[in-house]
């Protein structure tokens, strides 16, 4: 199999390509902040930041960037016409209550039913951090991944059952990664595309799960 | 007459004893009182005040404000969501020494949890953190699930605090405080669930200056203001981009 893996901002082009117009999203810290950058023109798509902003900017020039204005990884963004400020649990209560259409997460591992496991590898000496993605998680509408397949060591991040501690349970509907986009149904996992040169049978091999055409 | 105008952090942080919680506002560098942060480590210093709990969304990062605070050695444990910063060093050799306990809580609930203790509630479901490493408590026990309408939820308990430390924009003598953009965060949530909170403000205004349909925290909540000098907040706990 001769195949290309997309390359982040394929992965993150992808994932913004199925973003409807009007919907609220949260971009979570790590590649799906490159999603922005890749929002379909004609489009208004408006961004959560949990800690406090709708309606999302870009990054400013560096004459411009002011550090009362963040987004969750704590680097300068700018505030489009339109946006809002609200305190934390305004915030929380978007996340938590149901309110944001989309949100899109980094991830260690997804299982085929959905489980997130991606705010701690549970090594001995890792300091644990979660942030909001637990909250994310399950308080979205929709909850998709963004990842790469395969670990560097070339095992499928996509797995029967998460060994790394969970995030959330069956949270996540789609998994957009570096050499096919998966949607997780009731019925399993559904291929939802898959880059050029790679078969369906390569991929279900790759993951070691079936995976329905 | 009401003026809780108050001319000097040290006066603002009179009578803190042993074991106190004390919330501190602040997302990222968003929001830090510093300059509070800096008066606390003073008072502390100056004093045997120990075992102190602090509540913030992070750990502290480089080496002053909360790092500073922790550098005392008189914080006996930290409550937050996400300690690990590009700069987090101080927190995180404690931690590994286990010189600090540290209760990692999901924001949402941390958040909520606050809220809940301002706002007069004995706990509340949520189904944040259900099924992970979270839903139990320090000694490894379950924290007590519910189904509701068909989802599971775990109960959480609301935090309070003694003293709340926060960053606002605007103050007046009777507490009404405005913010400015993302600093806004944990201030207002924070402000209603301590018993004493310090507002530090770049602004003090006559009373009626504020637009109080732009009034964000109400002074009800805020026990004194402080006036410091404004200073463009500094960047930092975050991974530069090469």
């Amino acid at each position: 199999m001769t195949y290309t893996p997309r390359t982040k901002d394929q992965i993150a082009a992808r994932v913004a390509q199925d973003m409807p117009d009007g919907a609220y999203v949260n971009l979570g810290i790590g590649m799906p902040t490159l999603v922005a950058n890749h929002l379909p023109q004609g489009l208004e798509i408006i961004l959560h930041s949990e800690n406090g902003i709708l309606g999302m900017g870009p990054a400013p020039d560096k004459a411009h960037e002011d550090f009362d204005l963040i987004n969750a990884g704590k680097q300068p963004v700018t505030l489009l016409p339109g946006g809002s400020y609200f305190h934390h649990n305004d915030s929380f209560a978007m996340m938590r209550g149901g309110h944001l259409d989309i949100c899109v997460l980094g991830a260690f591992q997804v299982s085929e039913r959905g489980d997130l496991a991606n705010w701690h590898t549970g090594e001995a000496n890792a300091i644990p951090a979660v942030g909001g993605a637990m909250d994310l998680a399950v308080g979205a509408k929709q909850t998709w991944v963004m990842m790469d397949l395969l670990t560097k060591q070339g095992q499928s991040k996509v797995v029967r059952a998460c060994t790394y501690p969970l995030t959330g349970l069956a949270c996540v509907k789609r998994i957009y990664t570096d050499l096919a986009t998966l949607e997780v149904t009731e019925h399993g996992l559904q291929l939802v595309d898959l880059v050029a040169g790679l078969s369906h049978a390569d991929l279900e091999a790759l993951v070691g799960l079936t995976i329905q055409a | 007459m009401i003026n809780k105008v108050t001319d000097s952090i040290a006066q603002a942080l009179q009578g803190l004893t042993d074991d106190m919680t004390i919330m501190v506002g602040g997302f990222g560098t968003a929001g830090i009182p510093n300059e509070l942060l800096d008066g606390l480590v003073q008072v502390i210093s100056d004093s045997s005040i120990s075992g102190l709990t602090i509540v913030n969304n992070n750990a502290g990062n480089g080496e002053t404000g909360l790092a500073g605070l922790l550098k005392t050695g008189r914080v006996r444990k930290v409550i937050c969501s996400f300690p690990r910063q590009a700069d987090s060093h101080v927190f995180d050799a404690l931690y590994r020494a286990g010189k600090v306990e540290l209760e990692l809580v999901p924001q949402g609930n941390l958040s909520e949890r606050i809220r809940a203790a301002g706002a007069g509630i004995g706990g509340f479901f949520t189904p944040t953190g259900y099924g992970t490493a979270l839903a139990k408590h320090a000694d490894g026990s379950a924290k007590e699930t519910r189904e509701i309408n068909g989802r599971m939820h775990v109960l959480e308990f609301p935090i309070h605090a003694d003293l709340a430390l926060i960053k606002a924009e605007k103050g007046d003598r009777w507490g009404n405080l405005t913010y400015r953009k993302s600093a806004r965060n944990f201030g207002p949530v924070m402000a209603a669930a301590a018993k004493r909170t310090v507002a530090s403000v770049h602004e003090v205004v006559a009373l009626g200056a504020l637009d109080p349909e732009s009034v964000v925290t109400p002074g009800i909540y805020v026990s004194h203001v402080v006036a410091v000098p404004r200073q463009a907040t500094q960047g930092a706990g975050f991974k530069k981009v090469a």
